[in-house]
């Protein structure tokens, strides 16, 4: 009998990807943020190598800003599967005087990461960086390559990028400069959380319904956190909500949510008439605001 | 769940991302923000209408000039399949866009503004899309709302373009005429009431009815290796995986293999997908698969079936794409990575160059630059493993690499 209910065509072409990168890179890292996507990477690079483990190691560039749940939903998931984590702290790249803490009412250390991750690039020399972003996010990384080639300093040549024919991904750099690698390219939101759900992929508790402590700012759902700025007149309120995205604390919103289980997440992503990055905050600064991030060398 | 991947050309005002923009109106798969979003800059703008093709130019540069520069994937889905659209430019000097966008598509749609009917630019769209062998056709006529949804204008348009039909070195393609009006929504998703004399099918309508068993190219099967598993630990000491995606059709455990370079010979053991044993392993399953007998086979080596080899040469012919601003002239080197396989090779003969508008092709040519498309023949440092691109749209396809710069230059299908 022919067995054919492991073909989707998505998980297949990520595994293609993630041997890849491992067959033509001689330092590639993971980029790991404990976010959903990052998660279901780590999945299908097991089983990309099984039975070898995953031979590359994680790297997370932690803004001091995130969910205490995703950080010790981190430190669980690699030390369960035996990978190696790196961590690089935006902290350490203020403290150096490289970047410059934001302030005011929107303040983020979102796009302070980028300094650090470009810093623990040249500092380990990695060749690949793999990164979990999809195309259906925003417009600027819907016409990004599986394989981006990025320069010294990092930047994004939007109008100058190799074209990607059939399945040929050509990893071919110079030294000093890097590719980022996405193999979640062609999934959407509900491609993640569908397979989240037939995989069973365990997941930080914030994604699912929860009793929060919160505030709303231009029909945002804040939480109401030491790392968020908060007007005074900006009322604290307890509500039912749970994150759809986890960038840091600063930068990503809530929804109202009485979604508990992974069953009601896929569901209530199904029926969402609302797109996965409008509750970032940071995508909100202007109508192009990805697009100049990544010409800067974020991720 | 299936996925079809479509690939869209039109020229410059034909309409192709407000086309794009209400296939995802109509199928609900515009977010509130998005069409927030559009409904204000529509708005700044002074429409008194939705600018649809808002929801695909993602650019500054293409906002500000109006037009798309770089192939763009828009993703939408229904109850029957997932859709992937590579959104390509259709101006002269994109066609490697076009060319890179319909290489991982099935289907296709052309767009042909019905108030100027197949013009230049439509021939090309339509050769580009036959030479890359993408099986389904839709030739949508659109802005039919301009001509006053005229039976007799769609008729001759449809005449002048069955004429290239006749042209088209690949004839198993299937190709189908919609009349259609993105702006007003008319046959795109919803069946038009101003084109009674139309009996056929809606744009999605089609495309859901796609097969895609027979959309896909289905060939002999190939399986290059792309990474050597060998975990070494206690538990599976003497495991050796192969692991790669099988191409063409489909291997099964105990198949007679032949791997290529060395011609050696052995039996399937098991197929793995993860942690599973599997007894087929299916058409573009990314599989790891382990041999009776321990040969040394390495990444860009292939496993064929006994007795269904591929040519094993080290010099070809092929179509070339060609993609970069410095020329290709005979005598040059470049790096061709065929599939997973490297292999160095040196420009022989350019023989012509081919027209991409159906007028002939031409004789003489001593370079080619960006956008030329030729037949142009290679001599190789190693024998590849290939099938012609007409019997095998994988192992029949290669693209070419800058030694210096590293880029992708050309991409080309083996006579």
């Amino acid at each position: 009998m022919k067995d054919t209910s492991y073909i989707n065509p998505l998980e297949n072409e990520a595994i293609y990807i993630f041997r890849e990168v491992a067959a033509q890179f001689e330092k590639p890292v993971l980029l790991f943020s404990g976010g959903k996507d990052s998660i279901t990477l780590v999945r299908l690079a097991q089983k990309a190598f099984w039975p070898a483990k995953i031979p590359f190691p994680l790297m997370h560039i932690d803004t001091g800003h995130n969910f205490p749940e995703t950080i010790a939903f981190r430190d669980k998931l690699v030390k369960e599967l035996g990978l190696e984590l790196i961590v690089r702290n935006v902290q350490d790249s203020i403290d150096a005087g490289k970047v410059k803490e934001e302030s005011g009412k929107y303040s983020s250390r979102n796009a302070l990461q980028t300094t650090t991750l470009l810093d623990a690039i040249e500092e380990f020399k990695f060749d690949a960086c793999i990164g979990g972003a999809r195309r259906d996010e925003e417009k600027a990384r819907a016409k990004e390559r599986i394989f981006s080639v990025r320069d010294d300093f990092g930047q994004w040549d939007e109008k100058n990028q190799r074209p990607e024919l059939f399945d040929m991904l050509n990893g071919q750099i110079e030294l000093g400069q890097n590719v980022r690698v996405f193999p979640i390219s062609n999934w959407t939101e509900l491609d993640v959380w569908s397979y989240i759900e037939k995989e069973g992929i365990e997941i930080p508790s914030i994604y699912f319904a929860h009793k929060r402590k919160v505030f709303l700012r231009d029909g945002l759902i804040w939480s109401h956190s030491d790392y968020v700025f908060q007007e005074e007149d900006e009322e604290v309120l307890e509500r039912m909500v749970r994150f759809r995205t986890v960038g840091d604390m600063s930068c990503t919103a809530a929804v109202f949510s009485e979604a508990t289980d992974i069953e009601s997440v896929v569901q209530e992503i199904r029926d969402s008439t609302i797109s996965e990055r409008g509750a970032r905050i940071d995508d909100k600064r202007s109508e192009a605001a990805m697009e100049k991030r990544k010409q800067q060398g974020y991720f | 769940m299936e996925v079809l991947k479509i690939a869209t050309a039109g020229s410059v005002d034909d309409g192709k991302s407000t086309l794009i923009g209400r296939i995802l109106y109509d199928t609900k798969s515009l977010t509130t923000d998005k069409l927030e979003a559009i409904e204000k800059t529509s708005k700044q703008k002074g429409y008194d209408y939705l600018d649809f093709s808002l929801a695909t130019d993602g650019l500054v540069a293409e906002r500000e000039q109006g037009i798309t520069i770089d192939v763009a994937h828009i993703y939408f889905s229904t109850a029957t399949k997932s859709y992937i659209i590579a959104d390509t430019p259709g101006h002269v000097e994109y066609t490697r866009n076009m060319v890179t966008g319909a290489s991982t598509s099935q289907a296709a749609i052309i767009l042909i503004d019905a108030r100027k009917g197949v013009i230049e630019q439509t021939n090309r769209h339509f050769f580009i899309n036959n030479l890359l062998r993408v099986k389904d056709v839709i030739v949508a006529i659109n802005k039919m709302d301009l001509v006053d949804f005229s039976e007799e204008k769609y008729n001759a348009i449809k005449a002048d373009f069955e004429v290239l039909m006749g042209k088209r070195d690949y004839q198993d393609q299937n190709i189908t005429f919609i009349p259609v009006s993105a702006l007003k929504g008319d046959n795109v998703v919803n069946k038009s009431e101003k084109m009674p004399w139309y009996e056929g099918e809606t744009l999605l309508e089609h495309l859901e009815g796609l097969d895609m068993a027979a959309v896909s190219n289905v060939g002999t099967p190939r399986f290059p290796v792309q990474y050597v598993i060998r975990p070494k630990t206690e538990e599976f000491h003497d495991f050796r995986g192969f692991a790669g995606k099988v191409y063409g059709g489909e291997l099964n455990v105990g198949d007679e293999v032949v791997a290529l370079p060395s011609q050696t010979k052995s039996k399937i053991k098991d197929i793995y997908f993860y942690d599973k044993k599997h007894q087929t392993a299916s058409r573009r399953s990314s599989v790891t698969i382990t041999l009776e007998d321990e040969i040394n086979v390495s990444r860009g080596d292939m496993l064929v079936k006994v007795g269904d080899l591929p040519k094993i040469e080290k010099e070809f012919t092929a179509t070339i794409s060609w993609m970069d601003a410095q020329k290709l002239a005979a005598g040059n080197k470049y790096v061709i990575q065929h599939g997973v396989n490297k292999v160095l090779a040196k420009v022989t003969t350019i023989h012509h160059k081919i027209n991409p508008d159906y007028s002939g092709v031409e004789e003489g040519v001593s370079a080619l630059g960006m956008n030329d498309i030729a037949q142009v023949s290679f001599k190789l440092n190693k024998p590849i493993f290939y099938d012609a691109f007409k019997d095998h749209r994988t192992n029949g396809s290669f693209i070419l690499i800058d030694t210096q710069s590293n880029n992708t230059v050309g991409a080309g299908f083996i006579n």
